[in-house]
């Protein structure tokens, strides 16, 4: 009974399906070359309009292309037009410093400060391919003048020419080449928030004099540098301490000029070994009856291995005359180490040992010792800011700072 | 000092009397290309900066490009680029040779800056050998710098991910 209800159903509902299909009309042969027509007209159509679309494409690639190449002209012309602009350039560096160390001398200060250390300007003109003029404009501690802490310094300023690619020459006021920090002491490229004490009271950085330089490049990553320049002019009344020494070619006097040269190897990745001589005859600049000479010599090595760097620097004066080795200051030595590790491409840990003496000449108390240890985040490669902590040991009677510094660096 | 004087000109004398030739330009442009495709150069054929690739050669160049297109030559799955960037202050322009999404060759084409000149050189140049690009735009491996030439260490590395990132884009984009 159930299988004879099911196949009436399957009936109805195959009759209903099939209904419209019996209905449909085949159509005839002229109706079918008729639809053929029809469809053939619709194809000619959309093969015409095809082929409108590629030529409408072709034509606006071609104005594209237009438009890009005259924009590209547009900008170079533009460029020509203000050549002088482009071949203009300036740059700059600063930064601002928190001291907060204590003073461990009886009776001492403690330093507690804020300090726009150094606001710079770099300004740098390209006469023509060869030939170039560079300056760095400084301000120290914010405010110069009568009464003021800081000084208004020109600290380059001088024309380059290059002979090829190997050799150039340079006139004008520039950097000594000596140390690690006295040529690139941007705040962004060294750690601790003060530069380190050795090349500030050994070297002395920053050292600039007027005069005559050489440099010469070799494929082997070796490179030279000679310079006949305007001397320092040490005298008693500063405890003939280098860093007093500097004339800062400022009305310099120029009795004694210095040779100085440098041999430096940069041709192993991540390493950088110098070594620097300097020499000047008569270190009084004849404004004494005797005639002392000074010699120096100062050597370097950096090397980097992925995030990890090691610094090394010795540098050592020797001063000729009695009134020099009678207090100890015939002999100015420094060294330092500093081991450092980037934790991540924005932070990096550092620690320094440092040791100098501006009268090792005798066997006075005379030498300082710090140790730094601190941090660099570079908010961005060019920003970084700056925390350390140091730990001073000074002779008797002299101030010995510890304590922690803060600070904020930028180049551009 | 008259005498030190005296043979620092002598010195500057003989400098001036050495002529290399153009000075900062190490191959053509054109050489270059010739070189890696030995002399059977493919058609010249350019990337353009739209959307994603704009914003992606920002997030390597710190800055977004400005130009709207770059060419490029390309042959089976080797492209060739050559792109510019400033080290301290003046342009760097700098040859790549990418095959199968990794850098096969790398050259300084010209180096106009007084210092960092060492990045041209073949010992710093090896590193990026092989180098891929990562997911994040990175290099695949650390690239060791030069003392005293971080900006143009630091230009050169921009380049290299900017040419591999351009590399994929044509890959992807399937345009060789």
């Amino acid at each position: 009974m159930k299988s004879f209800k099911s196949k009436l159903l399957f009936l109805c509902v195959a009759s209903t399906i099939s209904l419209p299909v019996m209905a449909t009309k085949i159509p005839s042969m002229e109706e079918m070359w008729k639809l053929i027509q029809q469809q053939q007209k619709a194809l000619e159509a959309q093969k015409q309009e095809i082929s409108r679309l590629k030529n409408t494409s072709q034509n606006n690639e071609a104005k594209i292309e237009a438009t890009t190449t005259a924009l590209e002209d547009s900008n170079k012309s533009y460029g020509k037009a203000k050549e002088w602009f482009n071949k203009t350039t300036i740059g700059g560096y600063g930064e601002l410093h928190y001291n907060n160390l204590e003073n461990k001398k009886e009776g001492g200060s403690d330093k507690d400060e804020l300090d726009l250390h150094r606001f710079v300007l770099f300004f740098g003109h390209e006469f023509n391919d060869d030939l170039r003029f560079f300056s760095e404009f400084e301000i120290e501690h914010s405010i110069s003048g009568d009464g003021k802490n800081g000084e208004v310094e020109v600290e380059q300023a001088y024309v380059e020419y290059d002979f090829n690619d190997s050799h150039s020459a340079k006139a004008g006021v520039f950097l000594m080449p000596f140390g690690i920090i006295n040529e690139t002491h941007e705040p962004p490229t060294f750690y601790g928030t003060e530069r380190n004490p050795v090349e500030k009271n050994i070297i002395p950085a920053t050292w600039w004099e007027g005069g005559l330089a050489l440099n010469s490049k070799f494929e082997n990553g070796l490179s030279t540098d000679v310079s006949l320049t305007s001397g320092l002019y040490l005298t008693a009344g500063d405890s003939f301490k280098i860093r007093s020494g500097r004339q800062k070619v400022s009305k310099a006097k120029a009795d004694s000029g210095a040779l100085a040269g440098r041999v430096k190897y940069t041709g192993y990745t991540g390493l950088e070994l110098a070594l620097s001589g300097y020499y000047q005859d008569d270190y009084n600049q004849n404004e004494t009856n005797s005639s002392d000479s000074l010699t120096a010599i100062e050597t370097h090595a950096v090397y980097s291995l992925n995030n990890f760097t090691i610094k090394a620097l010795y540098a050592s004066w020797d001063l000729d005359g009695d009134d020099a080795k009678d207090i100890g200051a015939d002999s100015q030595t420094g060294w330092y180490i500093e081991p450092s590790y980037k934790l991540t491409d924005k932070l990096g840990i550092f620690a320094r040992y440092n040791e100098w003496d501006n009268a090792d000449g005798n066997s006075s108390d005379s030498k300082y010792t710090q140790t730094d240890f601190g941090l660099n985040y570079w908010i961005d490669e060019d920003v970084v800011l700056k925390a350390d902590y140091q730990d001073q040991d000074a002779p008797d009677g002299k101030d010995e700072y510890d304590g922690f510094n803060l600070g904020v660096g930028y180049q551009f | 000092m008259h005498i030190l004087m005296r043979y620092l000109f002598l010195i500057i004398i003989i400098f001036s009397s050495v002529n290399a030739g153009a000075k900062g330009v190490y191959q053509s442009n054109a050489d270059f290309l010739n070189e890696v495709f030995h002399n059977n150069l493919p058609k010249t054929q350019s990337l353009w900066l739209l959307n994603n690739i704009k914003k992606g050669a920002e997030k390597i160049l710190g800055e977004r490009p400005g130009q709207l297109r770059i060419r490029y030559w390309g042959r089976d799955q080797q492209t060739a680029w050559i792109l510019e960037e400033v080290g301290k202050e003046k342009l760097i322009t700098v040859g790549f040779l990418i095959n199968d999404n990794k850098l096969q060759t790398i050259k300084v084409l010209a180096f106009r800056e007084s210092r960092g000149w060492e990045v041209k050189e073949d010992f710093f140049l090896e590193q990026f050998f092989q180098t891929q690009i990562t997911s994040e735009l990175k290099l695949d491996r650390n690239i060791d710098g030069i003392s005293g030439a971080t900006l143009s260490v630091r230009a050169l590395k921009k380049l290299a991910r900017l040419a591999l990132f351009y590399h994929q884009q044509v890959i992807e984009k399937n345009t060789i």
